[in-house]
């Protein structure tokens, strides 16, 4: 029996319930010691004076360290996203190196001291002077020097998408929609904050990371330390959470490591909350306006997307936000724009459905106004608009959108929809519902991916590959996978993680993950698998001696074949016979070249149906149903968590989740889960997950496309629509806060 | 976290004396506000009074009908005791509508009538902000201030008070009882909490080592009738954006008892004076709470982000009017 596409519950389930999981902030070692960082205070200008004595002097301190004791870094950090497998700073740019402030937060000087409360004591009493320059931190106030990006992601995509002649399609339509958003910031705010166990061996370094990529960690800290790759190990066993605020490799590891270094013990970095808004990226405060033309029967005629973000002093960061909507519908005259402000902030980073979220918001939310002004209904628009290949004529590698949007409006009930905005009442309550198609890019930005495979004599089996478990359930999944490749029972298979010394596999982000780490599990599994079939049938003894190896099935550490009905062999007779205490292999996957001419998103429909108090300005969520095709489900029961928290995830993006910069300070308003808001369980509605079956051939051996992304992908859209079938108001900025919900007042003030 | 030294009180007059020996003292209670404004570095003190073994955890009976409840008594508790739920209704929403479930198991109800104002430019430790630093100037009137007052401001602090059972008890003009070196004192609830005027940073008229026991509640059969209402962006852990404490009595067709508080707009629990006023003797109905809601909010001061609050209080008093005269509970 296939262990894959069942729901199996998580392996690690246990370990986390009773704690024994061992997290990154957890690991103790003889003789630890603790560092605190102290961050700037102003968003631009220098660092004049650093009073330590006091910060020194205090109980347990062992050492602060400015930019004078700091050493300097051995290369010039340049940012590259982690999924491309190199050195992936966040920034390019490295603290501490001189007394700059490119942004408030910005690492200025460190504490190590014997505890943890002893370092943070004395961080306080360290006393900075600054001369402080003027800051941009918002678009209001860098609207002025804006620039048309050439090239987003460190360079590895172009910033402008252009085909045909947008401003004829536009004038040429029969009907136009014109709109504009205001998207405030988002942060990650997982639960495990960042933190970092650095520890020397001599010239070899061990770092404890919680990070979504290992690989890249390590990769990192030996280019910004000058040392060989070989010589820096990560372990990361359990990551509490990332939502891409560890995709990428932030100063404070190397600053950890530096630290550890500095006084001869281990260190370790645990950031606080509010340490976690300036230290490891955010998605960018921005805008995005939209132009669409149609033709009467709702046929698109052309697409204008525009996006204008903040970025850092040093990077041209924005999420990409328009290769969704160049692609989603059929439509001739397309152009995509990104512009940027240089701010005083950090590099923003991915954050959970990077980038397209927030431009199929945009996308659906207009399509939305489209069906009302054609008087088309918003499911049947969207079908009409459907199309077969991608821009460049390549047909998708697998489909659904079509299947997604009939099967979503079903289970939905959609049919008994009355179109006209405000016209459901529930007590002081209006009701609405919306719908929003998704859809998420799959890049193979990613070098090969490799995992090992080894059986013992007893049957028992391991497969390892250095990825790490982030709550996606990586580990339960890989091991499904590694069962079924090899042939072994779930119960004889093991899967290990969590060790850059494992073979390659690269961070997991981008809804990448699922599909590079079963692939390279499948490969080593089927390798492992060949190599025993090859070795049976060459056996004299064996039972299947001289069969064609082809022919030989494997399950439950069973080998049979049909050219020889009734012989039966095992793995662990046959290894026994042969004096093998195990075998191994490896397997390798190569991920489809970038030009592979297929087309290549994957697919999804989402329905929300919420009530509004229009005199209070508040929207409850009570029903959200998404109907996705990730291709293969490898694990429904996974699959099912990663769509429905990523849909909860869009119910956050589009009524609470927003942090505010003061522009005076260029300091975060809302630096605390208390202030800065994400949903809580009474806020979750009731959520439905249905899948559509699409097969795909060419996103890996098992065919699955990932589900990381896609949940939460018009899921803000699909409730945006809804709060306008609702209360017939439009709400242009995010989050959907009560002052704008709450119709306007009539005459007063 | 700054050290600290840590005694435990024996009884009330040993509270008392162990504050009063050292003035940076502070008095330990759940901890839920003390213990974090340490770690913000916002709280000063340097020694902890933990007052949590006195006896001042019971809701009794007081003569008039209404209830004493114990300054130790933990929110959770006072808001499922069945006679607050019986008594007053809004008490027990308003305690429920706070913090979270595991806050409410260690917040007593003393420490809760102490907690400090939200404002993020108080927490922060480096803006501007003349409740930390006296004269240093309030970073919030021209600052990031959706969550602050309209009610009772000065231009030296606009910070909303934001407890939500202060507010339903303002609204049963309740006794906060403490007892200090100098005695025994009962002090009107409305008096104590200080409006900011030019000294923001005192919030209440308390001596060093003044130790509140209790809160006493007067009897009224008004509040049986009570609700609670509060308006936030998300639906649990968070304080409000505005609430409301209301009960009203009606006879003969015209309002003949009316009590009403606000939370989330003032810089003090907002017991709605005016507004009481011009409701009496006017006939129930949606009109009338207008009007009176009107009046309440005339002299509201607001800044760029919080305007909205004045259509919004006044729409959530109207609405809590209504529940109350509906006999809804919340
Ligand atoms: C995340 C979060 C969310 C919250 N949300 C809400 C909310 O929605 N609504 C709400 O109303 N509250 C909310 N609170 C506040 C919470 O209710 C208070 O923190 C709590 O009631 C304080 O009680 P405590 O016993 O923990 O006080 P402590 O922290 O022990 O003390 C608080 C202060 O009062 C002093 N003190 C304590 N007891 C006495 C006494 N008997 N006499 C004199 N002084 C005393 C202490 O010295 C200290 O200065 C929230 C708190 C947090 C942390
Ligand atoms: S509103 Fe009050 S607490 Fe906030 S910054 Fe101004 S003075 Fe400080």
């Amino acid at each position: 029996m296939s262990a894959v596409g069942t729901p199996v519950t998580r392996v690690d389930g246990p370990a986390k319930v009773t704690g024994a999981a061992r997290y990154s902030a957890e690991i103790s070692l003889p003789g630890m010691t603790y560092l605190a960082v102290v961050g700037a205070t102003v968003a631009s200008g220098r660092v004049t004076a650093i009073e330590a004595d006091a910060a020194r002097a205090a109980e347990g301190v062992l050492a602060v360290l400015t930019p004078e004791e700091l050493p300097k870094i051995a290369a010039e950090p340049h940012l590259l996203p982690s999924l491309v497998g190199g050195p992936a700073p966040g920034e390019s740019f490295f603290p501490m190196q001189d007394d700059v402030v490119q942004y408030a937060g910005q690492p200025v000087a460190l504490v190590i001291a014997e505890e943890y409360e002893q370092a943070h004591h004395a961080a306080s009493l360290v006393r900075i002077s600054y001369q402080p320059t003027k800051s941009i931190t918002t678009i209001e106030e860098g609207r002025e020097q804006a620039y048309e990006a050439q090239r987003l992601f460190g360079g590895l995509m172009p910033a402008r998408s252009e085909r045909g002649d947008v401003e004829a399609g536009l004038a040429g339509a029969d009907v136009r929609v014109e709109v504009a958003y205001k998207m405030a910031a988002n942060h990650h705010n997982p639960i495990e904050a960042p933190s970092t166990v650095a520890t020397w061996d001599g010239g070899n370094l061990t770092l404890y990371e919680s990070t979504q990529g290992i690989r890249a960690t390590q990769q990192t800290v030996a280019q910004l330390l000058g040392l060989p790759i070989a010589r820096v190990r990560v372990i990361t066993r359990f990551v509490g959470g990332g939502f891409g605020g560890k995709a990428m490799v932030w100063p404070n590891v190397t600053l950890t490591a530096m630290a550890a270094r500095y006084v001869g013990r281990p260190v370790k970095l645990m950031l606080t909350r509010p340490q976690m808004f300036t230290s490891n990226g955010h998605r960018e405060e921005q805008e995005q306006r939209i132009a669409i033309g149609a033709a009467r029967d709702g046929r698109l005629t052309a697409i204008r997307h525009e996006k204008l973000s903040i970025t850092s002093p040093f990077d041209d960061w924005a999420e990409p936000a328009t290769g969704v909507s160049s692609q989603l519908y059929g439509c001739e005259n397309f152009l995509g724009v990104h512009r940027l402000i240089k701010g005083n902030t950090m590099t923003p980073t991915f954050t959970r459905g990077p980038g397209e979220s927030l431009g199929v918001f945009t996308l659906e939310t207009a399509m939305d106004e489209l069906a009302y002004q054609l008087a088309i209904d918003p499911v049947e628009l969207r079908v009409r608009n459907h199309t077969p290949v991608d821009p460049f004529g390549n047909p998708w590698s697998s489909d659904g959108l079509v299947e997604c949007l009939r099967l979503g409006a079903e289970r939905f009930g959609w049919s008994e929809r009355n179109p006209a905005p405000r016209t459901t009442r529930d007590g002081e309550w209006l009701v609405g519902t919306g719908v929003a198609a998704a859809a998420y890019p799959i890049a193979f930005f990613m070098p090969p991916q490799r995992a090992r495979a080894r059986i013992f004599a007893d049957g028992s089996a391991i497969v390892q590959t250095s990825t790490q478990e982030f709550g996606t359930g990586v580990l339960t999944m890989a091991t499904q996978v590694g069962a079924d490749a090899l042939g072994v029972a779930l119960r004889e298979m093991e899967f290990q993680a969590g060790d850059s010394d494992l073979p390659n596999s690269t961070a997991a982000v981008g809804s990448a993950g699922a599909g590079m780490v079963s692939s390279a599990v499948h490969a080593a599994g089927t390798a492992l698998r060949e190599q025993l079939i090859a070795l049976a049938v060459s056996d004299e003894q064996s039972p299947l001696h001289g069969a064609g190896p082809g022919s030989v099935k494997v399950a439950d550490g069973h080998l049979t074949s049909a050219e020889r009905p009734g012989a039966v062999d095992t793995y662990r007779e046959l290894l026994s016979r042969n004096h093998l205490s195990d075998a191994e292999a490896l397997g390798m996957w190569r991920p489809p070249p970038l030009d592979t001419p297929h087309g290549l998103l994957t697919f999804g429909a989402q329905f929300a149906e919420v009530a509004v108090d229009p005199e209070l300005g508040l929207v409850r969520v009570r029903r959200l149903n998404g109907a996705f095709a990730p291709g293969r489900v490898l694990n429904p029961l996974l699959a099912h968590s990663q769509l429905m928290g990523g849909m909860l995830w869009g119910m956050s993006q589009a009524l609470l989740e927003g942090n505010h910069m003061d522009p005076r300070y260029g300091r975060w308003a809302e630096t605390n889960l208390a202030e800065y808001l994400v949903p809580v369980n009474a806020d979750a509605p009731e959520v439905r997950v249905d899948f559509v079956d699409v097969d795909d051939e060419l996103v890996g051996p098992l065919g699955a496309k990932g589900v990381g992304e896609i949940g939460q992908v018009g899921a803000a859209a699909a409730i945006a629509n809804a709060v306008f079938h609702a209360t017939g108001r439009r709400i242009r900025s995010l989050p959907m806060a009560p002052e704008l919900v709450m119709d306007p007042a009539v005459g007063g003030r | 976290m700054r050290p600290l030294t840590y005694s435990r009180a024996a009884d009330v007059q040993d509270a008392i004396a162990l504050a009063t020996a050292n003035p940076a003292s502070a008095f330990l209670a759940g901890g839920t506000t003390e213990v974090d404004l340490i770690r913000a570095g916002i709280s000063r003190s340097e020694h902890l009074v933990d007052i949590n073994e006195l006896p001042l955890r019971g809701v009794e009976d007081l003569p008039d009908g209404g209830l004493h409840i114990g300054a130790l008594a933990r929110m959770s508790d006072v808001a499922r005791t069945p006679r607050v739920v019986e008594r007053y209704p809004a008490i027990s929403r308003a305690l429920l509508l706070g913090a979270s479930e595991q806050l409410r198991n260690m917040a007593s109800m003393g420490g809760n009538l102490r907690q400090r104002t939200r404002c993020a430019y108080l927490r922060d430790g480096v803006s501007p902000c003349n409740k930390r630093e006296p004269g240093s100037g309030c970073a919030a009137l021209d600052g990031f201030n959706r969550g602050h007052a309209i009610l009772g401001t000065s231009e030296h602090c606009i910070a909303t008070h934001p407890s939500d059972v202060a507010v339903a008890l303002v609204a049963f003009d309740a006794v906060i009882r403490t007892v200090g070196p100098e005695g025994e004192r009962a002090i009107p609830f409305d008096d104590f909490f200080l409006l900011p005027g030019d000294t923001p940073q005192l919030e209440h008229p308390i001596a060093p080592g003044e130790l509140i026991v209790g809160i006493d509640v007067p009897g009224a059969p008004i509040a049986r009738g009570s609700v609670y209402l509060k308006f936030r962006d998300r639906q649990s852990y968070e304080f409000a954006l505005v609430s409301v404490a209301a009960a009203i009595e009606v006879d003969d067709n015209v309002v003949a008892g009316v009590r009403i508080a606000m939370g989330g707009i003032g810089t003090k629990p907002w017991r709605a004076r005016r507004a009481e006023t011009a409701l009496v003797g006017s006939p129930p109905n949606e009109t009338s709470f207008r009007h009176a809601a009107a009046v309440e909010l005339a002299e509201a001061v607001v800044r760029e982000h919080n305007a909205f609050k004045v259509e919004l209080a006044q729409r959530a008093m109207v609405r809590g009017l209504v529940h109350s005269l509906n006999g809804r509970q919340s």
